[in-house]
């Protein structure tokens, strides 16, 4: 059991369903993204996204892009991004991690290699957008050898017939994207989203969580009602370039600011427990 | 180096998942996977169909002016001989261009573009997306929009916009809506991630016209083939001129659709020497070249595993050349297989050697290539005098040069 199904099997018994908050690792820069990996569990958020930045991430919008690109500049890598978990993982060793990102710096890294560091650093799951089940021989097989939960995407275009493909070697969690479209798009209908959940569920026992769109406490009490986690992603990266002067200097606390964001956003998830539990 | 098996054939691939070799295959976001599918399935279908085969080789003669010439170049003959002799040699290869310059739109892109607006509507999209590095992809992609009846948004660098004006207009003309990419360094791996944004979001009514060999299964396949009747018309004009095979072939390399083209069909003659062309841009020492095969290594960009410029965590760097077509730290996946295996050899061209095929090819011919076309003829210069009289050598003038007089006015420090 690996420290995602703890924490679903925990919530499940609490009755609510998860918050799982992204960051981008190194944004604004390491020791800053440190800070807000640090406060993201006491507000509230029970699976954290570490996004490793790449230069060209074709499958987010200009948010997630931006918040890569100062990472980058600050001199962010994927090796940095994981000794960033090793040293969150010193101080919790309950949160679950969920690395996401893009598969060439993996690539290049070293598959068996970065699988061993990985694991090292307290890294749970992977997400990598680039790596469809077509792929699985690159990564996906080798990660669930190596006892680290391949998680993989579900979207509007992936129909009944192709859902087995895409769920076969997925562990820990199923992520449905609630629409077409890059990361941080309008929200879109809810009563399809809690209709495509449950025609994912038809599929498969794992978790489904609902990204992209989400921004609010309202937004996250009504899609948790009908998903078993929500993802919110580019509305705390916005909340930290937010902090950010153009001449990089800092206007507020970065990790700050994303606390009070996850403690609203957890209230709404903790308020859709009533009907979470009555869905089951 | 990986040890490469040496296959019986050249000329096989891909696998069934889009494999050449290590490289190729389909590493696209969940989203844009079953359409890559349906891609994959309606082109299997078109090119089976004679139908689908017969409409494109109507366009292809009536519309874009195929076949193109197989030109004698007479005069840079000349000069390459007087170059070997000038060092002591009586050499000076038999130099052929292959006119691409002369089709529709005024370069290879129209090919490809035909082709597969014709999936498109087979495929019952109603609009086209489309990236541009030099402009050329753009006005083809613009140009067969305008010629179906379909809307047509065109993403291209802020940098290629700034430096590619006549062919943004073009665009604008021909009723296609051009979208500047500021992202990164302005130029087409931006441009390329930009489309295929859009298409993720899109992805009920938008086609997707790639430009080049490179991208996800099946489009390095599919572009090939488009782009095949080059080598295929070239092969068989050579043989009726000269009664036999080619020497060396030349082509040059960026996304490398006019090279892959040229090479398919030559692939199995072993006889034929092939050379594809980088943009070497002000030398492989430092970061401003697009050499990806001679300075870069494999990696995984845009859909595909290729030979790629990137830095020691795997971030993708910008590159550069002068020639904006050329300007691109990737390859597609073909490319980089025939390089692995031996069969094809590429090497680098710097700008200025580039810049001055551009004037000589124009003062000794009569001819303005493209300057991605220039960096071909460069290296053809370089060689051909080392060769002895009775070598035949193909090079593929892929465009024409109208639309860099600007850059290279500029470059020459000229006002035009």
């Amino acid at each position: 059991m690996t420290r995602i199904d703890a924490k679903f099997a925990a919530l499940k018994a609490e009755g609510r369903p998860a918050l799982v908050t992204y960051f981008m690792g190194g944004d604004p820069d390491f020791d800053t993204s440190l800070k807000i990996m640090k406060a993201l569990p006491e507000a509230g958020s029970d699976i954290i996204e570490l996004g490793v930045p790449f230069s060209d991430p074709m499958a987010d919008g200009p948010a997630i892009q931006a918040a890569g690109l100062r990472a980058l500049k600050k001199g962010m890598s994927l090796t940095k991004t994981l000794d960033l978990a090793a040293r969150f993982r010193q101080g919790d060793d309950t949160t679950p991690i969920v690395l996401m990102g893009y598969y060439n710096p993996i690539y290049i890294y070293g598959v068996e290699r970065f699988l061993k560091d990985a694991v090292a650093s307290g890294i749970d799951g992977l997400i990598i957008v680039d790596l469809p089940p077509e792929m699985d021989t690159e990564l996906c097989i080798p990660a669930i050898r190596a006892g680290i939960n391949f998680i993989r995407l579900a979207t509007p275009t992936t129909d009944d017939k192709r859902l087995p493909k895409v769920l076969q070697n997925t562990s820990g969690f199923v992520y449905y994207v609630s629409m077409n479209g890059i990361t941080g798009s309008a929200l879109p209908d809810t009563s399809r989203v809690a209709a495509a959940v449950q025609r994912i569920k038809k599929h498969t026992r794992l978790p489904v969580v609902v990204g992209f769109g989400v921004k609010t406490a309202e937004q996250a009490k009504i899609i948790g009602s009908a998903a078993d986690g929500v993802v919110v992603g580019t509305a705390i990266v916005n909340a930290v370039a937010n902090t950010i002067n153009p001449d990089d200097s800092l206007v507020a606390d970065p990790a700050e600011a994303v606390a009070t964001m996850v403690k609203g956003l957890s209230s709404g998830v903790r308020a859709s427990s009533a009907s979470f539990a009555a869905a089951e | 180096m990986n040890t490469v098996i040496q296959p019986n054939s050249f000329k096989t691939g891909p696998d069934e998942e889009g494999m050449f070799g290590i490289f190729g295959g389909r590493f696209v976001a969940e989203t844009l996977m079953p359409l890559i599918l349906e891609l994959q399935q309606a082109y299997d279908d078109a090119k089976n169909d004679p139908a689908f085969k017969a409409e494109l080789q109507a366009l292809s003669t009536h519309y874009a002016g195929r076949p193109s010439k197989l030109y004698y170049a007479e005069g840079l003959t000349r000069h390459v001989r007087q170059l070997a002799r000038e060092q002591g040699l009586d050499g000076g290869a038999k130099i052929y261009f292959k006119r691409e310059d002369l089709n529709h739109t005024g370069s290879h892109k129209i090919n490809n573009c035909l082709g597969q607006i014709l999936l498109a509507r087979r495929m019952g999209k109603t609009r086209i997306i489309a990236e541009t590095g030099a402009g050329q992809h753009g006005v083809a992609s613009a140009t067969v929009s305008a010629r179906f009846g379909l809307p047509c948004v065109v993403y291209m660098g802020a940098t290629d916009v700034e430096r590619q004006k006549p062919n943004v207009f073009r665009m604008k003309l021909l009723g296609a809506e051009v979208k500047p990419v500021s992202s990164g360094h302005g130029t087409l791996k931006d441009a390329m991630n930009e489309a295929l944004r859009d298409w993720v979001s899109n992805v009920e009514d938008t086609y997707y016209l790639i430009g080049t060999a490179a991208g996800p299964h099946p489009y390095p396949e599919m572009v090939r083939d488009f782009q095949a009747v080059i080598g295929t018309e070239a092969r068989e004009q050579i043989l009726e001129r000269e009664g036999r095979l080619p020497d060396t072939i030349v082509a040059a390399v960026g996304g490398g659709s006019n090279a892959i083209g040229l090479f398919h069909p030559f692939l199995d003659d072993r006889q034929v020497e092939i050379i594809g062309i980088e943009a070497g841009g002000r030398g492989l020492d430092g970061e401003e070249h697009c050499a990806s095969m001679s300075a870069g290594r494999p990696g995984v960009l845009h859909g595909n595993r290729t030979y790629l410029l990137q830095n020691k965590d795997g971030q993708i760097l910008d590159g550069h050349s002068v020639s904006a077509g050329l300007d691109y730290p990737g390859v597609g996946p073909e490319h980089s297989w025939l390089r692995d295996t031996g069969r094809v050899s590429y090497v680098p061209v710097l700008d200025n050697e580039a810049l001055d095929a551009f004037t000589l090819t124009t003062r000794t011919e009569g001819i303005i290539p493209a300057l991605e076309s220039a960096h071909a003829i460069a290296h053809a210069v370089k060689i051909a005098p080392k060769m002895a009289q009775d070598k035949i050598m193909i090079v593929n003038l892929s465009g024409r040069g109208d639309k860099d007089v600007h850059t290279v006015g500029q470059l020459l420090g000229m006002d035009i």
